[in-house]
């Protein structure tokens, strides 16, 4: 629970304030908390004295945690092809695992994947756990999740990661609820204690209004997905040795309750904004639908494509595929022009390795500003339109 | 047909800002409510409750305040409601969230299917439902966009993948997670409304679902939050100022060598 020592208490009202939750409020000369307490640990991390602290009671540490060794990437096979996400993982893990001095290893179920090995090993895997069944040919959640429990029980690493992908989101959380081990959904960024092993899980927190760092201290392995985009792959180097060894999978790791009657690839209708190099984007300050149509057309004369925020998704203005940040994509394009977007934190996460970021904002103190190179300050509907008729001018 | 829809009291996040100067959370004015994906999970168990007959019952963890959204759930057609709340479930990840309700759902009896929200709109997490799933031992299929089919014995669902959809049958019992474009939430009659208000509310603490203390709230919680800080500012920005005309003309500028 929340304890307040009420003698180094000053009632300076900065744990109220840094509560999303409303739980602790100054009475008198003391603060005070109340039953909504999420134990979240906000107001523990921004008292300036100290006086704020939480205790766990009968925490369990699990008692072979030194037998875990390793990172481990979960490479994700669909139609033909591995994710690119698998990819980025085991730039990141290599370097996680080079860290620690550990090994790098990926674990690939499908149906006949051997032939993907290699390119695991060239982009920096020392090991690949081939587990290959004809009935992990299609992606099936109780058997998939079976298949790398299996392994991980066998393997140990002290890390597993996973792309935060339809699938990879769907089955780790029922892996890791199995392994009783922590996870960490989306993280943005991962980094290693050397001494102890610890993996900084960093994560928007609260709905994405602030950046949250997390530990799970008593339990292996650490599990965290990361969504695409978010890290950078390694350049392939198809001169790295390493070793396939194939899973051996038990009878009872290929049972499936799930029967898949269909697997439809949808047409690709719209322009993939991860894959463009100018994004538009229009947040809550269009006010309307219309909006887009000014944003189309800025768009259409920097040859880019049109991005958007939770909040233009959530009005129904544009369709989920465009959005940018914690629950829609991942972006890193060479220019993204916001507009009428206030940057939350949750926003922010998804565009922020942008090269340049430009920020149209009627809001001088809207957080955008903070992770734009170039901001104006106007009138969205005033400015865009000038800014049409300036690139036009340019072109003649 | 038994059917348990799992919801969550959550601040309405879109009101949730970032104060610039003190770098702390702004809550003024910011409501709970219920969880967004939630709203669906609710709508499509009371369809297949009107279409095949049963019984909707809506489970929370939560603190006492909690209990205002089974009454709204309540008010838009489930049957019964189930607060799940004692202090000792304060700080509870993912995993101990999971294990915890899956506590209640067994001291509630038998069930043909649960229903969840994709992800709750404070966390994002999206695991919680699988994590459920897990700890009953159910089939489950998360980001359900469609129910094709549904009888007593099992259920046909298209599932949202990265590149389309994949359409699987479960057998029941089983566990989904709802995403947005799966219905259109009904509101609340004036019927429901005054049934929400006469409906006794169903509470169950620790102790009544036989929870192990090491596997509920913060101890039982492998994640720990050890930093909450706020994003650092871009080191070489460049924010202009006067007229629109004189901003435009400094932006374009600053982008021709780019463009």
């Amino acid at each position: 629970m929340l304890t307040i020592e009420s003698d180094k208490c000053t009632a300076c009202g900065i744990c109220e304030t840094s509560c999303a939750f409303g739980a602790i409020t100054v009475q008198d000369d003391c603060a005070v908390v109340n039953e909504t307490c999420t134990l979240c640990g906000a107001c523990v991390e921004n008292c300036p004295v100290d006086a704020l602290h939480i205790e766990i009671a009968g925490k369990k540490i699990q008692s072979d945690i030194e037998m875990y060794s390793g990172v481990m990437v979960f490479a994700e096979y669909r139609h033909g092809g591995i994710a690119q996400v698998s990819y980025e993982l085991l730039g990141i893990g290599r370097k996680l695992a080079d860290k620690r001095g550990v090994t790098l290893s990926a674990v690939l179920p499908g149906g006949n994947v051997a032939s993907f090995t290699e390119a695991l090993i060239a982009a920096g895997a020392d090991t690949v756990f081939l587990a290959e069944h004809p009935v992990l040919e299609q992606f099936r959640e109780d058997v998939y999740a079976a298949v790398l429990e299996q392994v991980i029980r066998e393997q140990k690493p002290e890390i597993v990661l996973a792309g935060a992908t339809a699938i990879g989101r769907s089955v780790i959380p029922f892996v890791a609820h199995a392994l009783n081990a922590g996870l960490t959904a989306d993280c943005t960024h991962l980094e290693i204690r050397e001494k102890d092993g610890m993996l900084l899980q960093t994560r928007p927190a609260f709905g994405g209004n602030i950046m949250a760092t997390i530990e799970c201290p008593n339990t292996r392995p650490q599990m965290a997905t990361v969504r695409p985009k978010v890290m950078a792959p390694a350049v392939p180097d198809r001169t790295r040795k390493g070793e396939v060894i194939k899973v051996r999978l038990l009878e009872q790791t290929l049972q499936t309750k799930i029967e898949v009657l269909d697997s439809v690839i949808s047409d690709g209708d719209q322009v993939n904004i991860q894959e463009v190099e100018t994004l538009v984007a229009g947040g809550r300050g269009l006010e309307s639908e219309k909006g887009f149509a000014l944003i189309r057309e800025l768009a259409s004369e920097l040859g880019g494509a049109v991005a958007a925020s939770r909040a233009a998704v959530d009005s129904g203005w544009i369709p989920y595929p465009h959005q940018v940040g914690q629950t829609g994509k991942t972006v890193s394009p060479k220019l993204y022009i916001a507009c009428g977007i206030s940057g939350a934190v949750q926003h922010a996460v998804g565009m922020q390795s942008a090269e340049i970021v430009v920020a149209i904002n009627r809001d001088c103190n809207a957080p955008i500003f903070n992770i734009a190179t170039y901001g104006v300050v106007g009138d969205l509907y005033e400015v865009v339109p000038q800014l049409i008729k300036r690139l036009k001018e340019i072109k003649k | 047909m038994n059917i348990i829809v799992c919801v969550k009291q959550v601040p309405d996040t879109k009101d949730v800002r970032l104060d610039p100067k003190t770098n702390t959370l702004a809550r003024e004015g910011v409501e709970s409510i219920m969880n967004p994906f939630d709203r669906h999970a609710l709508e499509e168990a009371v369809a297949i409750k009107e279409q095949l007959g049963g019984k909707v019952t809506v489970i929370t963890m939560g603190p006492p305040q909690a209990e205002t959204v089974l009454r709204e759930a309540i008010a838009c057609g489930a049957d019964d409601g189930v607060l799940i709340s004692d202090r000792a479930f304060a700080g509870a990840d993912t995993w101990a969230t999971s294990y915890t309700l899956a506590r209640a759902v067994k001291t509630l009896g038998l069930f043909d299917l649960i229903l969840c929200g994709k992800q709750a709109i404070d966390g994002d997490t999206a695991q919680v439902g699988p994590g459920l799933a897990c700890r009953l031992q159910l089939p489950y299929a998360t980001c359900v966009q469609k129910t094709r089919k549904v009888t007593t014995a099992a259920i046909e669902v298209e599932r949202m993948m990265d590149d389309g959809y994949d359409v699987l049958r479960l057998p029941l019992p089983a566990l989904i997670t709802v995403v947005k474009d799966i219905n259109e939430p009904r509101v609340a009659s004036l019927k429901g409304k005054m049934r929400a208000k006469k409906t006794e509310i169903r509470k169950l603490s620790a102790a009544d679902i036989g929870a192990d203390h090491q596997c509920i709230g913060l101890a039982g919680s492998p994640t720990q939050v050890v930093r909450v800080f706020s994003p650092e500012a871009r080191g070489d920005r460049k924010i202009f100022s006067g007229s629109v005309t004189e901003q435009v003309d400094q932006l374009v500028e600053c982008l021709r060598a780019h463009l």
